[in-house]
């Protein structure tokens, strides 16, 4: 039995190791940073409620929605809605999302765009 | 025997009673499935006190039992994915004698939030979901530091206790 002699204080190699991890942490938070983000996440467009479309948000495109009702356009993670048939057109001049969790929203139309994260959704899933 | 069974059991309920006690007590960081893994420390001091195989049930019975009281079989499948794998690593560290209790503890956390993440990317298919790695890196190496230094203290006043005389195997 070795008395009071076991290591108390940290090895050499154990410093190594949280070193290592906390650099390699490091590099891919960076190489994240860098690359930008890669999962933006997407955007859903609901009508009457419903989920009717699904855009990813990094893909420009422009779209009709509602069968046409609704213009939406997508560019570089910006998402406008640039025409409406609808009379107030409060979509239209609402100003272009690009975060999680905003919307924009047409009352007449029912249409709701809206971005949502990836990311996020699936992660309360696992972390629950 | 009989005695040695009964070590088990307390091991295990220890576990147990951590897994419950962390349940209770979230960890006040805000990020989703970071805890300290309080469970983990029986599972390092029984590895440095008992034999690998005894270990590793205490481990997988922790997991399962926890699992079936406190939450849900997918959260089985994830905690298992990271028991495992932590237990891998930590035989490894511990074996190749390179590393003191803390470097095998830290390896065993960032394992088990690295087992967890990659079935968590593999149940959703999503690889974006590894977006979270550098996040629970650093929380596996700095929970694994803290149940280290709990082990460290443990294992020093367990000394004198010697569970593997206890039978002839």
């Amino acid at each position: 039995m070795e008395h009071e002699k076991k290591a108390e204080k940290m090895k050499k190699n154990d410093w190594l190791l949280l070193a290592v991890v906390l650099f390699a942490a490091a590099v891919i938070f960076l190489l994240r940073a860098v690359l930008g983000d890669q999962h933006p996440g997407y955007v859903t467009v609901r009508v009457n409620g419903e989920i009717e479309e699904t855009f990813d948000l990094s893909e420009d495109v422009t779209a009709e929605l509602n069968g046409g009702t609704n213009i939406l356009q997508i560019q570089d993670g910006v998402v406008d809605m640039t025409d409406a048939d609808c009379p107030d057109r409060l979509c239209v001049n609402q100003r272009p999302i690009s975060s999680d969790g905003e919307s924009i929203i047409c009352l007449p139309n029912q249409v709701v765009v809206q971005i949502v994260s990836q990311d996020e959704s699936e992660l309360d899933a696992v972390a629950n | 025997m009989g005695r040695r069974a009964a070590y088990l059991g307390i091991f295990t309920a220890l576990a147990l009673i951590f897994s419950y006690v962390e349940s209770l007590v979230p960890l006040p960081v805000g990020i989703p499935g970071v805890k300290l893994g309080l469970a983990n420390l029986v599972v390092v001091v029984a590895l440095y006190k008992l034999k690998t195989g005894e270990a590793l049930a205490i481990s997988v019975i922790r997991i399962l039992v926890s699992g079936f009281f406190f939450s849900s079989l997918a959260a089985i499948l994830y905690s298992l994915a990271g028991g495992l794998l932590s237990f891998a690593v930590m035989f490894l560290a511990r074996k190749n004698k390179k590393f003191s209790v803390y470097g095998v503890s830290m390896a065993g956390g960032v394992a088990h939030n690295v087992g967890q993440i990659l079935v968590a990317a593999l149940v959703v298919e999503t690889f974006g979901i590894l977006y979270y790695l550098p996040v629970l890196l650093v929380a596996g190496v700095l929970t694994g530091l803290i149940i280290g230094v709990v082990a460290n203290a443990m294992l020093k006043r367990l000394e004198r206790l010697d569970f593997t005389d206890n039978t002839g195997k």
